[in-house]
């Protein structure tokens, strides 16, 4: 695949294909990962925008109002994977049999309840089959929409509303399922893991390279919630670089079955730093939370080393 | 021209989608509809059609991908039976509130409880409310000319609504009968191509699809939705005229089968209307004044019309092949016996509960039936439940008791 150099200004000249006005909240994770994945279309080429059900679907598509300027379809919470297979499907015949002539591209957007849990199964299907479509998770870590409940994406000891903190309680359990190395073991030709850094340079080149990488393609984007974190708006960004300097999430990618990294800290940063921004991890800094912070931070380090050594790193 | 051959209900609808060429098949196996797929997938293998088919992982990916596929402006079919519907039960209702054209074949079988793989209609019975049209078939000549006039319906501008033709598991889907096909042209010519008029893909503009919809705009559409399938009625019709012209085999919304002067009359759908009629004709020919009401299209359901066509009877019984668990009969005896009761008939009715998992029905149980009618006419017998027929404990059952 040809990938032109990261031209910022033209990038952002480009039409937005996510029309503002839409009634997702400020500081969203989730409409700042489809503006700019869309931005990685080309000029000129068609696309075909698929959606589970989830807050972006019922801010961005509410009758009769759609902010999309692409054909966008949408069906149900846990299908946008098949949906789109099906989408992507019809196109492959009406090409062949000269019904259309335009080069479109599909891309679908879940959040982690759609993707990791509810979905994993029709997500699932439509990788293996290879599909020539891209399918993004925006992860929030929680299922936002119906109101933070938990979800195999939550990290754990977070604070959720069917995992909450109290008296006995450190919040959630369980640590986080790993989507990506899950997708990567698909076999498919491009899966990425990225969030919002600086001018959103990682976000764009891993966008255009999954969207333009011939077969199934899978993005996991980190995208805050400032419902379900508790965070300051304005904090979104700084929120970001601490879970990439803290290496709670790392930015890689799988090319044809080879592990990348992507962005290594000269000075990882203790998890603490990511965490005390967000109110959902309050608990933890409160006399008592010691061994907690200290078992997340072991669980976030295990990780990291295992994802140094799959990348040869 | 005719082609006279025998084949099964299976592989009967495969050969009408062979002649209709679809765009998009996804589906997942289930039994008694397993063949189906299979053997279109062999007719790609051999490059006999060039449908595209979609082996996903699941019945309700089955549907999301019809869905994405009809929405994105391709002719879509599927398959499936009993369980493999209700999984795609939510889809069901998406695929139809958004007004796509998608025909599935269902080879009815009994929702699990316990797992049975035989015919029972308890799998579209389920879905009457989904907004599906649903016909159901006699026997394979049925299925076959039911499915080939099923897209007609579906991608009329006045119905623009999805169809499920409906066959009994096993019973219809496996048995082998004779069968008179049309040759290709003529079925392609008949059915057409798609055109739709709004889809994902058209090139000069963009569409959207499965919006949220709020209270102020929601009800609207479920009502529009139900005047399509209102609408559906006279375009059945209309398909099954043009259909007659080409075959010579006429279709209604049902089949009134030496009913015109009956007294007492059995209503029913499936493959046990055939054993019904050996039964009114035996009857009949010892001058018994009895009848069958087939019926053909159960969405949008015909009641005005069942109605006129039974209101001169004395006493009917409407047969139902799936428990609705309700304590008072099954889904066919309520819309009948409503239907019945618009149209101020003044016939008794009895409710029976058949063939539940594919429990053999005789023609001296229907017989039976049709005696137990003249005694009910004569207040002889009184049901104050629905009864059973053919139970193993012959103290509930209807011809036992």
């Amino acid at each position: 695949m040809e990938q032109k150099a990261f031209q910022f200004r033209e990038i952002q000249a480009r039409q937005e294909r996510l029309a503002p006005g839409h009634r997702m909240c400020a500081g969203c994770g989730g409409s700042i990962a489809v503006r700019n994945v869309l931005k990685a279309l080309h000029p000129g080429d068609k696309a075909v925008v698929g959606n589970a059900t989830g807050c972006l679907e019922v801010s961005t598509y509410m009758y009769p109002y759609t902010a999309y300027e692409d054909s966008y379809i949408h069906s149900a919470f846990e299908n946008a994977g098949a949906t789109l297979s099906g989408v992507e499907t019809a196109y492959r015949v009406l090409k062949k049999k000269g019904k259309i002539s335009s080069e479109y591209k599909f891309i679908t957007f879940g959040g982690d309840g759609g993707t990791y849990d509810i979905g994993l199964q029709s997500l699932s299907g439509a990788m293996e089959r290879g599909h020539d479509m891209v399918y993004v998770c925006y992860d929030n870590g929680a299922y936002m929409n119906t109101g933070t409940q938990r979800s195999s994406a939550t990290p754990m000891y977070a604070d959720t509303t069917t995992t909450p903190s109290g008296t006995v309680s450190q919040g959630k359990p369980q640590a986080r399922k790993d989507l990506a190395g899950i997708l990567a073991a698909h076999n498919i030709p491009y899966v990425g893991q990225t969030t919002f850094i600086g001018n959103m340079k990682d976000l764009y080149v891993k966008s255009e390279r999954a969207i333009y990488t011939p077969g199934a393609a899978f993005l996991n984007v980190l995208a805050p919630c400032p419902r379900g974190w508790k965070y300051n708006a304005p904090d979104l960004m700084e929120i970001c670089k601490l879970a990439v300097e803290t290496c709670y999430w790392p930015l890689f990618e799988v090319i044809d079955g080879k592990w990348i990294l992507n962005y290594k800290p000269s000075h990882k940063l203790p998890l603490e730093d990511f965490l005390r921004k967000q109110g959902r991890f309050q608990h933890l800094f409160q006399p008592g939370g010691e061994p907690f912070l200290q078992a997340f931070q072991e669980e976030v380090d295990r990780r990291w080393e295992e994802l140094l050594a799959r990348c040869g790193e | 021209m005719p082609i006279k051959t025998r084949m099964s209900g299976n592989e009967a609808v495969a050969h009408a989608i062979k002649q209709i060429n679809p765009d998009v098949m996804p589906a997942f196996p289930i039994t008694p509809s397993t063949e189906i797929p299979q053997f279109v997938a062999s007719m790609i293998a051999n490059g006999e059609i060039d449908t595209e088919f979609i082996p996903v992982e699941s019945e309700h990916s089955a549907m999301s991908a019809a869905m994405g596929a009809s929405a994105a402006g391709a002719r879509a079919v599927t398959a499936t039976s009993s369980c493999g519907m209700a999984l795609m039960w939510e889809v069901l209702y998406v695929a139809a509130s958004s007004r796509l054209p998608i025909v599935m074949a269902l080879v009815n079988r009994g929702l699990t409880g316990p797992l049975n793989i035989n015919a029972e209609h308890s799998d579209s019975m389920g879905a009457r409310d989904s907004g599906w049209i649903q016909i159901y078939a006699e026997n394979n000549q049925e299925v076959y000319d039911n499915f080939l006039q099923a897209h007609r319906i579906a991608e009329h501008k006045d119905v623009r609504l999805p169809v499920m033709i409906c066959q009994d598991g096993f019973i219809t889907s496996h048995a082998v009968q004779n069968i008179t096909l049309w040759e290709d042209q003529a079925i392609r010519d008949f059915v057409g191509e798609y055109q739709p008029e709004h889809y994902l893909l058209r090139e000069d503009e963009a569409m959207a699809v499965g919006p949220y919809a709020l209270s102020p705009y929601c009800m609207e559409a479920k009502k529009a939705q139900a005047e399509a399938m209102k609408r559906a009625k006279q375009v059945i019709l209309d398909v099954a005229d043009g259909f007659e012209k080409i075959t010579g085999r006429h279709y209604g919304l049902f089949e009134e089968y030496r009913l015109e002067d009956a007294e007492y009359a059995v209503v029913a759908m499936g493959s046990v209307c055939g054993t019904v009629k050996d039964a009114v004709d035996a009857m009949r020919e010892q001058g018994r004044k009895v009848g069958l009401l087939k019926l053909r299209v159960f969405r949008p359901f015909p009641g005005r019309e069942i109605g006129a066509a039974l209101r001169h009877c004395k006493a009917i019984a409407i047969m139902d092949r799936s428990e609705s668990y309700s304590s008072q009969g099954g889904p066919l005896g309520a819309e009948v016996t409503a239907a019945l009761y618009r149209a101020k008939a003044s016939a008794e009715t009895v409710n029976i509960m058949y063939g539940l998992s594919g429990r053999d029905v005789r023609v001296e149980e229907i017989r039976g039936i049709f005696e137990e009618l003249e005694k009910l006419a004569a207040g002889e017998v009184s049901y104050p439940e629905y009864p059973y027929l053919g139970l193993r404990d012959g103290t509930e059952d209807l011809l036992n008791r």
